[in-house]
C-alpha cells in the first residue's frame, strides 16, 4: 500500500512537471542545451539531498561524478593560468603563442629564461610521485614548497599576526575610535577606551589560559579561568556564526530550485 | 642523501626569502620574486599530480572490479570528458588558442555550471541541515562554560536577524546597552575579537617556531620515512 | 514510566530526519512567500561603504574573488554589490582569483553585472580580468613587487602591457584598495598579511560566516572594514540603495542578501527553537536521573 502511494506522488508530480514544461512554464530539456543543463542541475541537486534521507545509490552518482569534474577541473585552470604563460610561455614564448595562445600575447624571452628549467625539472620530479620507484625524488619538489611556505609564513605570521595584532591592542588602548585608527581625525572616546579596555583584560585572560609554563593557581588560576569563559564565548560566537553561514547556502539552493528550475518564483 | 639534498633545498629557500626581508635588495629581492614564481608553477604541476592520483586510483578500482568499481567508472569518466574539453577548449567562441577556457558558451563552461556548481553549492548546503541536528542533539548547557557558549550562540542567532532588533526595540535610548542587537555586536567585537586575538598570536608563535624548525632542518616530517 | 515522560524520552531521541524536514520546509515557506526585512547597517560595514565611496573616481581597486560555488549564496551577493559600487564610482577595477574557481566567478560578475548593467564600460580601460594564478600566498608575495613577472596575459590572453590600465603599474603597492571576497585559504586572511600589512594597502573585504569571527582581531588596524556572511552583505545592498535609489526599482536582481535574510531568519528561528527543546528535554531527564538515584 505504502508503495503503492509513493508511486502514485512520484507519478503525479512528473505529471505536473510535463505539464508545466510542456506549457514553456518552465525549462525545456529537450530544446536546448541551456534547458538540459538546468534539469541536469536540478536533478543533481536532489540527488545530494536524498543522502539526508539515507545513503543511496543516486546520491553516489552525483558524488563521483563531482569528484571527477571537479578533479579535471582544477587541472585544467592550473594548466591554463599558470603552465602555459608562466612555464612554457617563459622557455618557449614563440612555440607557445603559436600552439597555446594568440599573437596578443605578445611573449617575448627574458634574459634569464633558463631559469625557469628550475620549476620545470621540480615539476617532472614532483609528478615522479605517481611512479612506484621515483617517489623519493618527489622530496625534493616538496622540499622547495616547504621551504617557500615556511620562508613566507615565518615573516607573515610574525608582522601581520603577532606584532600587528600587539600593535593594535596597544593603539585601542589610547581610546582613538576606529575612525582614527584607520586614518581619520584623531579624536577621543570614553565608551570606546572602555569597551578597548575590556578587551585588553579579555586578550591577557586568553592569553593567560594558554600559558602553561606556570601552573594555574592562586590569582593566575582565577584570570586563566576568566580566560576560559572569554574563549567560550569566542567559540559561541563562532557557532552562531557558523550556522548562518551554512543556512544562507542552504537557501541558495532552494532558491535555485524554486527560480531557475521549476520557476514558481 | 635521499634526506641530504631535500633538506638543504628547504634551507636555502626558506633562509633566503626570510633574508629578503630583511634585506630587500639585490640579489635577495629577485632572487625572492623568483622562488615564489616558481613556486607558483610547482602548485600548478601539484593540480597534475593529484588529478593523476584520482585516475591511478580509480582506474586500479575499475581494472579489478573492486566493490563500487561502477562509481569509480563515473569519476574516470566525468574527469576525463571534462579534462578533453577544457584542454581542447571545445565550443570556446574564439576558437582553441583565442579565449579564456572559461569564456560563455564552451562546453567547460557548461561543465561548470550544470555540473560541478550544482553539486559543490548542495554539498555545502547539506551542512545547514546537520548543523541544526547536531545543534538539536549535542548543544547541552551541562555546565558553566558550556551555558556561557549557549547564551552566546543564542545572542549571535538573534542578533544577527530582524528579530533581535523587533524583541529589544521596546528598550527606552537609556537602555539601548540591553539591545539584543548592541550586546551581539558587542559580543563579537570586544569578547570574540579578544579570544580571537589571543587564538591568533598564539598559532603566531606556533607557526613562527615550525617554520623555523623546518627551515633548520630539525623538523623533517614532510620527508617521509624511507 | 509516566506518558509525560515517555513523551520526553521520544522528543529527546527524535530522528535527526525530522529535524531536516522542518529546517527545510522553513527556508522553503520563507523563501516562496518572500519575507524580507528591514536592515540597520553596522560600523565595519558602513566603515567599506564611506571608502569605496569616498575614494576619487579612477581610483585602482583589486578585488580578489577568492570564492567557489560552495560559498556563492553567501559570497555572490556582495561580490555584486562591490562591483555596482565600484562601476557607479567609476574606479578601475582589477579583478583577480586565488582560487581556480574564482576566475569563474569574475567571469560570471562581469558577465552578468558589468556588460549588463554598465554597457558603457570598456573592458581593458574600467576594468580587467587578470584571472587565476596557483601558488596561493606566493601570488600575492610576487604581485606586490612586481606584478607583470607573473601576470604576463590577463585571463583572456591579451599582453599585459597592452592593457591601457596596466600601463604604468609594476606592483599592487600604490592601489587605493584591495577589496577582497573570500571563502577561505587563500583569502582575506592572506591579503592582509602578504599584501596590506607589508605593502601599506588598504584591505578591506566580505567572506563567509564561518570565517568572519577569525578575522575580527585584524580590525580596525590592519582591516578597515568587514563584511562576515549574507547578513553583512544585505547591510551592504542596504547602502548602495540607499546611495543609488535606482537599485529599489528591481529588489529581486540587485537586493538579492536582503531577500535571502527572511528565510534566514526563519531557519536561525527554527535552530534556536531546537537548541531550546533539547535542552529542556535534557534539563527533565537529567533531574529525573537524579530523583531516581
Amino acid at each position: 500500500m505504502k508503495r503503492i502511494l509513493a508511486l502514485a506522488i512520484i507519478g503525479l508530480i512528473l505529471l505536473v512537471l510535463i505539464v508545466r514544461v510542456a506549457q514553456g512554464e518552465m525549462p525545456n530539456p529537450f530544446t536546448d542545451l541551456e534547458g538540459f543543463g538546468i534539469w541536469f542541475a536540478a536533478l543533481l541537486t536532489l540527488a545530494i539531498i536524498s543522502f539526508l534521507y539515507d545513503d543511496n545509490p543516486v546520491y553516489k552518482f552525483a558524488e563521483h561524478l563531482f569528484v571527477g569534474v571537479s578533479a579535471a577541473y582544477w587541472m585544467v585552470m592550473g594548466f591554463w593560468s599558470t603552465l602555459v604563460p608562466n612555464l612554457f610561455g617563459k622557455l618557449a614564448p614563440g612555440w607557445t603563442m603559436s600552439l597555446f595562445l594568440s599573437e596578443r600575447a605578445e611573449l617575448t624571452r627574458d634574459p634569464l629564461w633558463f631559469m625557469y628549467f628550475v620549476p620545470l625539472a621540480f615539476g617532472v620530479l614532483l609528478l615522479l610521485r605517481l611512479t612506484p620507484k621515483g617517489g623519493h625524488l618527489s622530496r625534493w619538489s616538496l622540499a622547495f614548497i616547504l621551504g617557500t611556505t615556511a620562508g613566507l609564513r615565518l615573516i607573515a605570521f610574525l608582522t601581520a599576526d603577532f606584532m600587528g595584532q600587539i600593535r593594535g591592542t596597544l593603539k585601542s588602548v589610547s581610546g582613538y575610535t576606529p575612525a582614527a585608527i584607520a586614518g581619520g581625525a584623531t579624536s577621543y572616546s570614553f565608551e570606546t577606551m572602555f569597551w578597548d579596555l575590556i578587551a585588553v583584560i579579555a586578550i591577557l585572560a586568553a592569553l593567560s589560559y594558554f600559558y602553561f609554563s606556570k601552573e594555574h593557581k592562586g590569582a593566575f588560576g582565577r584570570f586563566a579561568r576568566v580566560g576560559i569563559w572569554v574563549l567560550m564565548v569566542t567559540f559561541g560566537a563562532g557557532f552562531g556564526y557558523t550556522v548562518m553561514g551554512r543556512i544562507a547556502l542552504l537557501v541558495g539552493r532552494i532558491e535555485f530550485l524554486l527560480v531557475e528550475w521549476l520557476q514558481v518564483l | 642523501m635521499k634526506r641530504t639534498i631535500p633538506l638543504l633545498i628547504t634551507g636555502i629557500v626558506g633562509a633566503v626569502l626570510v633574508i629578503a626581508y630583511f634585506i630587500p635588495h639585490p640579489p635577495f629581492d629577485s632572487l625572492r620574486e623568483d622562488f615564489s614564481i616558481f613556486f607558483d608553477i610547482i602548485a600548478a604541476v601539484a593540480f597534475i599530480l593529484g588529478g593523476g592520483n584520482l585516475i591511478k586510483m580509480h582506474g586500479n578500482r575499475v581494472s579489478r572490479r573492486e566493490e563500487g568499481w561502477g562509481y569509480s567508472l563515473v569519476t574516470v569518466v566525468g574527469f576525463l570528458v571534462v579534462l578533453a574539453i577544457g584542454l581542447t577548449k571545445v565550443g570556446n567562441p574564439d576558437g582553441f588558442r583565442g579565449s579564456s577556457v572559461t569564456a560563455a558558451g564552451s562546453l567547460f563552461d557548461y561543465a561548470y555550471q550544470f555540473v560541478f556548481r550544482p553539486c559543490a553549492a548542495t554539498m555545502f548546503a547539506l551542512l545547514a541541515f546537520y548543523v541544526a541536528s547536531a545543534s538539536f542533539r549535542a548543544f547541552r548547557a551541562k555546565n558553566l562554560e558550556a551555558t556561557i557558549l549557549l547564551l552566546v550562540a543564542f545572542t549571535i542567532l538573534i542578533g544577527r536577524t530582524f528579530v533581535g532588533a523587533w524583541m529589544t526595540s521596546w528598550l527606552p535610548d537609556s537602555l539601548h546597552f540591553l539591545t539584543i542587537p548592541y550586546l551581539a555586536e558587542k559580543i563579537m567585537v570586544v569578547l570574540n575579537y579578544a579570544g580571537n586575538r589571543a587564538i591568533m598570536i598564539g598559532i603566531a608563535l606556533g607557526i613562527v617556531s615550525t617554520s623555523l624548525k623546518v627551515i633548520i632542518g630539525i623538523d623533517r616530517s614532510y620527508l617521509g620515512s624511507d | 514510566m509516566s506518558r509525560f515522560y515517555r513523551i520526553v524520552e521520544a522528543i529527546n531521541e527524535l530522528d535527526k530526519r525530522w529535524v531536516f524536514l522542518v529546517v527545510g520546509l522553513a527556508v522553503v515557506t520563507a523563501t516562496i512567500f518572500r519575507l524580507t526585512f528591514p536592515e540597520v547597517p553596522t560600523e565595519m560595514v558602513e566603515a567599506i561603504y564611506e571608502k569605496v565611496e569616498n575614494l576619487p573616481a579612477g581610483s585602482r581597486v583589486v578585488l580578489p574573488f577568492d570564492y567557489d560555488p560552495g560559498s556563492e549564496p553567501e559570497l555572490q551577493p556582495m561580490a555584486d554589490a562591490f562591483v555596482r559600487h565600484c562601476a557607479e564610482k567609476g574606479h578601475k577595477m582589477y579583478f583577480i582569483a586565488l582560487w581556480p574557481l574564482g576566475q569563474s566567478m569574475v567571469a560570471g560578475v562581469i558577465d552578468n553585472v558589468l556588460r549588463e548593467e554598465y554597457p558603457d564600460l570598456v573592458y581593458g580601460e574600467d576594468y580587467v580580468d587578470l584571472g587565476f594564478k596557483a601558488g596561493n600566498e606566493g601570488v600575492i608575495a610576487v604581485i606586490l613587487t612586481d606584478l607583470k613577472k607573473l601576470y604576463t596575459t590577463d585571463s583572456r590572453g591579451n599582453a599585459i602591457d597592452r592593457i591601457p590600465m596596466m600601463q604604468g603599474i609594476s606592483s599592487i603597492r600604490g592601489f587605493d584598495l584591495i577589496l577582497s571576497v573570500s571563502a577561505g585559504y587563500p583569502g582575506l586572511k592572506e591579503w592582509v598579511q602578504y599584501g596590506g600589512t607589508p605593502g601599506n594597502i588598504p584591505v578591506a573585504g566580505g567572506c563567509t560566516a564561518v570565517q568572519a569571527p577569525l578575522l575580527y582581531p585584524y580590525y580596525p588596524d590592519q582591516l578597515l572594514g568587514l563584511m562576515g556572511g549574507i547578513k553583512a552583505a544585505a547591510e551592504y545592498e542596504y547602502l548602495v540603495m540607499e546611495g543609488y535609489p535606482k537599485f529599489k526599482e528591481r529588489p529581486t536582481r540587485y537586493l538579492t542578501a536582503l531577500i535571502r535574510m527572511g528565510p534566514q531568519t526563519v531557519a536561525h528561528l527554527s535552530i534556536v527553537f531546537f537548541i531550546v527543546l533539547g535542552n529542556v528535554t535534557f534539563q527533565i531527564l537529567r533531574r529525573r536521573r537524579r530523583r531516581m538515584n
